[in-house]
């Protein structure tokens, strides 16, 4: 029974966890940024749909896609007012600039959530659900919700799968990260491609974002914990690898459901960081990485 | 319409102060002493991203402009400091330390945090600088007193300790669910946080002698953001009802056993379910909730809760949190002994303020003694401040206890199974 409940649970916090890591980590491949404001992207996303869908009278659909837009929006906005300033910057030596993107994106992160809290104040919010009721997997009382986050997230992660390796615009974004020096020697445009990648990035955090609203609810208070969660998964992974990310979701999902059923619900995140630490030693490129 | 308002209210201030001016160079001219320039300050320290944070600020503001209104303190004006600690027991000890050395505060109002309240406490005694808490509830607040009467006799403590909030829920549960619902028996759930150990500690006295048995006791940690769990073990234990302590987490453990639909009640105390915005947060998961707060919509705890709340809403427009009805009655309180004692001496405003008997919105506050366990608590009971149990119901809160002063009766949605 308990077994069966870990299964379930597992199954869609994972889905979750791998749809809001892919993003992160196809950026880190293509474009080499760490974007550590993904937290807070995903807090707009939530809070704006919360918002929506609740005070407009545009409903639980309406507010989801305006949560999705203004992930866009704020993927955007981080794009163009702290990422390609810091790119493009003459003053800031060259191999000083991947530390000066994440220096930049962390405390953008930090201004997110209290410029958020401030605006929404600190109290969790929650997105009405997609669709009501529970359904009985087996024994286990399971909200429909759940079982159709779990499915949103796979097609969407399917979707992904093909616009990468079935379009031209997707191998173009595959050569970027194979090397991103050839491409412009081809004549494409590196720039257009980096653009592809974050309104990819934004739509899948601020989809993520909404549906953690509607799943388990989000404050201004769990943006850092959001973006060190894709972090370790990323790094699990392998950093810049979609699949070692999915497969990194599950074994982060699984281990954090596993040891808050058998062990202790306080005790939740701790094995999977120590995971982190010990693939750090003994497997530093993580369970897929290249880089 | 705004705009005649506006006008309207320059002109009454203008008329106001040409009328200050007369009754001054009147006085000048009967030779009575002009009331000093100089306002009184008294320091809040709140937090406005927090509802409960917020609420502390808002209605000192409204508490002080109040006072203002009716004269001040012997003529005085009083004046509130407000500082923000981010729920940060370092940056509300650094608005502290600015209050009294910068600012010259005579009183400080802080805080619904116990952590925080706790860090506060030594540096009142330090500095001698009266402080009470309109919202904390560990009762290690109040024993600090009792311990080091001469040390730490600055605190006080103005809100329900945590053991009174369980003994009062407690008592809700005898004299309601008990009787009506037949509930014999309860899981204990609560946050791991410093107001929690007394109120667990008294929930597992109180709740058997109340004819609820304790069949479990879980506590977790804070930053939980997957219920999941939790929920399934205590369903898994077949109590009548689930007994809560939640401060910090609130909207994603109702939202959770909502759509879970778990079947047990929950009930206890709430905290953030206290607030008219938890239905928003929470988009109606919280129908049947039931939690302990300090007063409730259109329930005269006294004389002057309805009109404050109304006021508080007109001037705001959400409801005041728990501890926004304490803060404004506190206020009174400082002015009240500060005005007794005719001075701003810490000494003796402490003195005063032991001297206490104010009808404020949560019911008559007085404090308890030197000898007392709680030193400095406000006193619990009926005739003093006992609080109110509330339910969730269709999007209003409905006061289901104590009898004398409820609105409503409890009902659950049919997703919740009671006991036959």
């Amino acid at each position: 029974m308990t077994a069966l409940q870990i299964l379930v649970d597992g199954f869609a916090i994972s889905a979750l966890y791998a749809l809001a890591a892919v993003g992160f980590t196809l950026m880190f491949g293509v474009s080499g940024v760490l974007n550590l404001a993904h937290g807070g992207i995903m807090l707009v996303a939530a809070l704006i749909g919360w918002w929506v869908a609740g005070e407009t009278g545009l409903g639980v659909y309406g507010g989801t896609m305006a949560g999705i837009l203004a992930g866009l929006v704020a993927a955007y906005v981080t794009y163009f007012l702290v990422v390609r300033p810091i790119q493009r910057s003459r003053a800031i030596a060259h191999e000083e600039k991947e530390i000066f993107v994440l220096t930049g994106t962390l405390l953008w992160g930090i201004m997110i959530q209290t410029g958020m809290a401030v605006i929404f104040s600190d109290n969790p919010v929650t997105m009405r659900p997609l669709i009501g009721g529970v359904v009985n997997i087996f024994g286990v009382r399971t909200p429909r919700n759940e079982i159709m986050i779990a499915v949103l997230c796979w097609l969407v992660l399917g979707l992904l799968w093909l616009l990468i390796n079935r379009t031209r615009a997707g191998k173009q974004m595959l050569a970027a990260s194979i090397n991103p020096r050839g491409l412009t020697l081809l004549g494409f445009d590196l720039s257009r491609i980096y653009l592809r990648v974050w309104t990819i990035y934004g739509v899948l955090a601020g989809g993520a974002g909404v549906l953690l609203a509607s799943f388990l609810g989000v404050g201004t208070a769990n943006a850092g914990q959001l973006t060190a969660s894709a972090f370790s998964i990323v790094v699990l992974g392998g950093l810049g690898s979609v699949s070692g990310s999915l497969i990194a979701a599950y074994v982060v999902g699984y281990l954090e459901t596993l040891t808050a059923y058998l062990i202790s619900p306080t005790l939740r995140p701790i094995p999977a960081l120590l995971l982190l630490v010990l693939v750090v030693y003994v497997r530093p490129q993580g369970l897929l990485g290249r880089r | 319409m705004a705009y005649s308002k506006h006008v309207s209210a320059r002109l009454t201030r203008r008329l106001l102060s040409g009328g200050a001016a007369l009754a001054v160079l009147l006085s000048l001219t009967v030779g009575v002493p002009a009331p000093a320039a100089e306002p009184i300050k008294i320091g809040v320290i709140g937090e406005e991203s927090a509802v409960a944070g917020a609420s502390i600020t808002k209605a000192a503001q409204m508490a002080a402009d109040d006072i203002n209104a009716h004269g001040g303190i012997n003529g005085r004006n009083v004046e509130v400091v407000i500082y923000d600690d981010h729920s940060s027991a370092a940056d509300a000890v650094r608005a502290f330390q600015r209050a009294v050395s910068e600012d010259k505060v005579s009183a400080v109002v802080a805080s619904y945090i116990s952590e925080v309240a706790l860090a506060i406490e030594p540096w009142s005694a330090r500095l001698k600088m009266p402080f009470i808490t309109p919202g904390a509830a560990s009762t290690d607040i109040s024993k600090a007193v009792h311990d080091d009467y001469a040390k730490n006799k600055y605190t006080f403590h103005g809100w329900l300790t945590s053991a009174f909030i369980a003994q009062s829920i407690c008592d809700f549960e005898h004299d309601m669910l008990v009787s009506t619902f037949h509930v014999k028996s309860t899981v204990v759930m609560s946050e791991d946080a410093a107001w929690t150990k007394p109120l667990d500690d008294r929930f597992l006295e109180c709740l058997p002698k109340a004819g609820v048995k304790v069949l479990d006791h879980i506590r977790f940690n804070p930053d939980t953001t997957d219920f999941t769990p939790i929920f399934n073990k205590i369903e898994g234990e077949h109590p009548d009802i689930i007994t809560t302590g939640i401060s910090h987490v609130g909207v994603q453990p109702t939202v959770q056993w909502h759509d879970q639909r778990v079947p047990m009640a929950m009930a206890g105390q709430s905290s953030q379910a206290t607030t008219s915005a938890f239905w928003k947060d929470t988009n109606g998961a919280a129908e049947g909730v039931i939690t302990a707060s300090a007063a409730a919509p259109g329930v005269a705890l006294t004389p002057n809760t309805i009109a404050f709340t109304e006021a508080y809403q007109k001037r705001f427009g959400v409801s005041p949190a728990y501890d926004g009805y304490t803060t404004y009655d506190e206020i009174h309180v400082i002015a009240d002994a500060i005005k007794a004692a005719g001075s701003t001496d810490p000494d003796k405003i402490v003195d005063a303020m032991e001297k206490t008997h104010y009808v404020g919105t949560v019911g008559t506050i007085e404090f308890y003694g030197k000898s007392d366990l709680y030193t400095h608590a406000i006193k619990y009971g009926p005739g003093l401040v006992t609080g109110v149990v509330l339910q969730w119901q269709s999007g209003k809160q409905v006061t289901v206890w104590p009898h004398d002063k409820a609105n409503g009766k409890i009902t659950f949605p049919a997703t919740i199974k009671m006991p036959k």
